[in-house]
């Protein structure tokens, strides 16, 4: 069965985001207004295949621990799952 | 350096191996090539991991470097008490690999820096900075785009409060502040050591201070003091 | 065979082709061609890889010296450099790519010119990128160059090529229209210089790298020989997508292939694909070749025979390998994580056959795509107005504020500000061997192991080829030859990009061939043979199209690098003039800057007096005279000097002669002159060597203090300067002016 899982991984929350802040900069001079915060991440899609969708979230999970994210300096969560046949 | 065995760990992506490798053979030591699918270190006394693009940075720096089969040697070395170095992104897969605290993120200007800078020695109890004396201003040149060092509060406390920052930047004359800071690293952090000193990151580039020709020379003492550490070791 | 095209709609004209090239077409296959063989010939018949509107033009190029192990046609050019050295170089322009994706595009450009220096078996050593935007004030152009540099910076470090020079200017005319090119320089040993022509029947055509995909389908034929219209997001698709660590480990997989002999050629896949790599290494080869499609690694699911032809899939090379040496190829490229795969072989007809399941697809005689495209000779007209526009000039015009105010002005302004903000963001000092990057006169990379260093320029005055094409090709040439004498260098050879509007349009053609004309006066007065380089045509949208941009790239050598000069000032020495100054503002800075005009004729230009400015430079520094030089074409003296006081951060005085008024004098950008400093005890040597060499020399004064004096004129601090200097491009990037 093979099922694709969308990792959503961020920095952690207080750490420093030059990326986000320039975003954020940016939109006013845009000529956006109201947006208050942006923190930019990573968006991984794994398709994985196994025999029960909890073996293959423990994948995920230990695959996006492990490397899609530093958890130095990184959180990630699953987003969603589905079955792609 | 004679008799001093240096290896050189070159990752799919490595760029400045050869600068390293040609820094430990003009230093007088005899420069080991390790391929990162190697399983030890060619009976090498010391180690570097150079500067580069390993993996091309995808994921982040480092971050698919640091499980290369090669590493668990590293690692072994290192807990052996072996001088190991990480030279910018080989700065990088330690912090990826837990082998170093904290970890290297995005310049604060978001682009990629190539300058000379200068970096103040904090401490001489490592293996790479014993002929150095604390306070020494060093020229050195710095080239990334991911060498802002950061750690949580915990863990820079304890970097700080144990001696364990290396290098930081300043000003030609030891001054620390901003401006003299290429990528907004917390505290000016410009490389650490690990609790017993043995292993060292660093974002900028000795093996590319060593030839007055083509640019400063602040890199000549790190390479010094590895030699005599690895013949006391002797 | 796949079914003929052209059944009601014209598809040949979809593809770029006109009428009369698809009767040729059809003459020559003595059919109809079917969709792929169309797609074929449409790519190689481009005007950017066939050149069809400017190889009659080209041929006035001079190619040949003694110098020259390679010229113009292969992938690059090879020059000699001594002592079992050789050096591939060229130059290349991605300007069309980098208008729609800017970071993209010029990452790609980066990664083909790179290869291009690879298919020659040398390793990639220095790169240099000559750019044109419109003016910063513009959002869009600060988009466009952040984007770009980037885009150079992100690959060009990723792959380990030190990034050591280009130029950036700025014109309004390249707003609409930006030129990115890029030139790249690789060092091979002279005996294992890997040429085109080799390989016999039976040869594999070995692809290694990157998997195919429908990257750039049409790059060639959609984007590079037609101008951009409001079509152009929908163009998108043929913008490729770059990968450098793909290239390193192509670069590093290449050359261990090379070292060990196993490569009997080696081709770039670029412009055209495949078709391109397979006819090229055939047609020279003097054979055919068989392609089975099915064997080439795809990245994309059902893709049809003419999409795997004529793909632009980046970081892909070709490689020509003897059966008995496949193993330790596949051997070598696996260790480096390539895909390397046997996807056809030369055969001994001359016919390029592509077959699917053993079904031929699509079959042209090799030669027919290589060398059968048609040759313009288009219709060539002065442009109206140009009389106009030159008899506008502003030497004599009333400066509205007076010579010193007119400094800081120009120092502010960024085709004459520091260009700092660019070349930081380039790796110039990886391979541990850059003398000398960024922000002198010319590049300095030392040869391993040597004492002996290659010097290089890029230069091209878009302004001066807008009033006086033919001058402005010249003095590309002679500016590039000085600035790489200005470091002590003598000029070997040149590479160089040709950027220029459609040439269907004839005041376009007319003004290419003077330039041509120019650029091969110069290069035969000043012993540089031209070894390759690039036209970029169709270098418009809407009505806006490029000022006759011809770039060019200089090669030359230093027997010494300890002797290179730089152009920083230092205290205690004496300044001189060599060469003559004229009344000339025509096209200057000043003019454009001060006066607000373009008008008049550019400096003129005595390519006897540039050879033997270049010869006494090339001397003076071998004999260790100089302090150091600097060009003072590029704003004129006044700015000459301040840019190597800020350097040096060291003043001087020096004194105007009275025969031209002071801001003529100043910044008039005349030819021929260099500013050099030297110990006041070698002066004497110095005016024996110019004296003998019929170059004129002006004592201007010292060098020393805080302040740059101008005569009775005007003074200002260095330090009041260089903050000008160096702030005046990043203040146009502070924070919350997001570029894009």
């Amino acid at each position: 069965m093979r099922r694709r899982f969308e990792v959503v991984v961020m920095l952690k929350p207080g750490m420093a985001d030059p990326q986000g802040r320039t975003v954020q900069d940016a939109l006013p001079t845009m000529g956006w207004s109201g947006v208050t915060d942006v923190r930019v991440g990573k968006h991984v899609e794994l398709t994985v295949e196994a025999d029960s969708e909890d073996a293959a979230r423990e994948l995920v999970e230990q695959i996006a621990g492990r490397l899609l994210s530093n958890p130095v300096i990184e959180d990630f969560r699953i987003l969603s799952v589905e079955d792609v046949g | 350096m004679s008799g001093a065995r240096v290896a050189v760990v070159t990752f799919p992506g490595s760029l400045d191996d050869r600068d390293a490798l040609r820094a430990v053979r003009l230093m007088g030591g005899e420069p080991v090539p390790v391929w990162h699918a190697d399983a030890d270190l060619g009976h090498a006394d010391a180690v570097i991991l150079p500067g580069g693009f390993s993996y091309g940075d995808h994921l982040r720096a480092g971050a698919i470097a640091r499980f290369a089969p090669v590493m668990a040697a590293v690692a072994g070395h290192a807990e052996r008490g072996g001088p190991v170095l990480g030279i910018c992104n080989g700065f990088q897969i330690l912090c990826e690999a837990g082998l170093l605290p904290g970890a290297l993120t995005r310049n604060a200007g978001l682009a990629f820096v190539c300058r000379r800078v200068h970096v103040r020695c904090e401490t001489a109890a490592t293996a790479f900075t014993s002929t150095v004396e604390a306070g020494e201003v060093l020229g050195v040149p710095v080239k990334h785009g991911e060498g802002r060092f950061v750690a949580d509060p915990e863990t820079m406390a304890r970097i700080e409060g144990e001696g364990r920052v290396v290098f930081r930047y300043c000003s030609p004359r030891g001054e620390l502040g901003d401006e003299w800071n290429p990528n907004g690293a917390t505290n000016h952090i410009a490389g650490v050591a690990n609790d017993r000193g043995n292993v060292v990151g660093m974002m900028p580039h000795p093996e590319h201070a060593l030839d007055p020709d083509v640019g400063p020379t602040g890199g000549q003492p790190l390479f010094e003091s590895l030699l005599q550490f690895v013949l006391a070791e002797v | 065979m796949g079914e003929p095209a052209g059944r009601g709609e014209p598809v040949h004209r979809a593809l770029g082709l006109t009428d009369q090239e698809h009767e040729r077409i059809v003459d020559g296959l003595g059919r109809s061609p079917n969709r792929a063989e169309l797609a074929m010939y449409a790519a190689m018949w481009s005007e950017h890889c066939s050149y069809k509107s400017s190889k009659v033009h080209l041929r006035d190029l001079p190619t040949d010296g003694p110098q020259v192990l390679v010229g113009p046609g292969e992938d690059s050019g090879v020059v000699d450099l001594g002592e079992g050295v050789a050096c591939a170089f060229k130059m290349e322009s991605h300007s069309h790519p980098s208008a729609i994706e800017p970071y993209q595009g010029a990452a790609t450009g980066v990664g083909g010119i790179v290869r291009d220096v690879l298919s020659m078996g040398a390793r990639p050593v220095a790169l240099l990128d000559p750019l044109r935007f419109g003016p910063l004030e513009d959002d869009r152009n600060r988009w466009l160059l952040s984007g770009v540099v980037a885009g150079i910076g992100g690959y060009g470090n990723c792959i380990g090529v030190p990034t050591v020079g280009g130029e950036v200017r700025f014109d309004p005319a390249h707003g609409p229209n930006p030129t990115v090119n890029a030139m790249c320089v690789g060092l091979v040993p002279a005996d294992r210089v890997l040429r085109a022509g080799g390989g016999e029947p039976g040869d594999l055509l070995v692809l290694i790298g990157s998997r195919t995909g429908r990257d750039g389908i049409g790059g060639v034929s959609v984007l590079a020989s037609r101008t951009l219209g409001r079509e152009s997001e929908a163009d998108r698709p043929s913008v490729q997508i770059a990968d450098p660590f793909a290239e390193k480990l192509l670069i590093e997989a290449c050359l261990e292939l090379a070292e060990g002999g196993l490569l009997v050629g080696l081709q770039d896949l670029g412009g055209a694909g495949i078709t391109c790599a397979v006819s090229e290494t055939a047609a020279r080869a003097g054979s055919g070749a068989e392609l089975d499609l099915e064997a080439i690694p795809l990245r994309e699911p059902g893709m049809e025979p003419f999409e795997i032809l004529t793909s632009e899939s980046q970081e892909r090379m070709l490689a020509i390998v003897r059966p008995d040496d496949l193993a330790a190829t596949r051997r070598i490229c696996g260790r480096w994580g390539l895909e390397s795969a046997v996807v056809g072989r030369l055969t001994a007809d001359g016919a390029l056959r592509a077959r699917i399941g053993g079904q031929v697809v699509a079959e042209a005689p090799a030669r027919s795509l290589t060398d059968d495209a048609p040759e313009y000779r288009r219709p060539m007209a002065v442009p109206d107005g140009l009389d106009d526009l030159v008899a506008d000039d502003p030497t004599f015009a009333a400066p509205p504020v007076g010579p010193g105010e007119a400094l800081v002005r120009l120092l502010g302004v960024p085709n004459v500000a520091s260009k700092r903000w660019v070349w930081e963001r380039y790796d110039s000092i990886v391979q541990g061997n850059t003398v000398a990057g960024s922000g002198g006169d010319a590049a300095v990379v030392r040869l391993e192991g040597s004492l002996r260093a290659i010097a290089l320029s890029t230069d091209g005055n878009g302004r001066y080829g807008r009033l006086d094409p033919y001058l402005g090709g010249a003095h590309a040439v002679a500016e590039a030859a000085r600035n790489v004498a200005c470091v002590g260098a003598r000029p070997l050879a040149v590479t160089n990009c040709l950027n220029f509007g459609s040439p269907e349009r004839p005041e376009v053609m007319w003004t290419f061939r003077e330039t041509v004309r120019g650029m091969a006066d110069a290069c035969r007065a000043l012993g540089t043979p031209v070894t390759g380089g690039n036209v970029s045509f169709y270098n418009e949208s809407g009505d806006s199209s490029v000022p006759p941009t011809p770039i060019v790239g200089m090669l030359g050598l230093l027997e010494d690098h300890r002797l290179r000069l730089g152009s920083a000032l230092s205290p205690g020495m004496t300044l001189c003039l060599l060469g003559e100054t004229f009344a000339e503002l025509g096209g200057s800075e000043y003019s454009e800057t001060i006066l607000g005009t373009v008008g008049g004729r550019p400096p003129g230009l005595d390519l006897e007096r540039e050879a033997g400015l270049v010869a006494l430079l090339v001397e003076a520094a071998g004999r260790d005279l100089l302090g150091g030089a600097h060009d003072p074409s590029d704003g004129g003296l006044a700015v000459a000097l301040a840019e190597a006081a800020i350097a040096g951060d060291c003043g001087f005085a020096v004194s105007l002669p009275g025969d031209l008024p002071p801001q003529v004098w100043l910044f008039s950008e005349s030819a021929s002159r260099a500013i050099v400093w030297l110990e006041p005890s070698a002066v004497a040597d110095l005016e024996s060597l110019a004296l003998a060499r019929d170059v004129p020399l002006a004592r201007l004064g010292e060098t020393g203090g805080p302040r740059m004096v101008f005569g009775e004129e005007f003074e200002l601090a260095v330090a009041e300067a260089a903050v000008i200097y160096e702030d005046a491009i990043p203040r146009m990037f502070e924070s919350g002016r997001l570029a894009g």
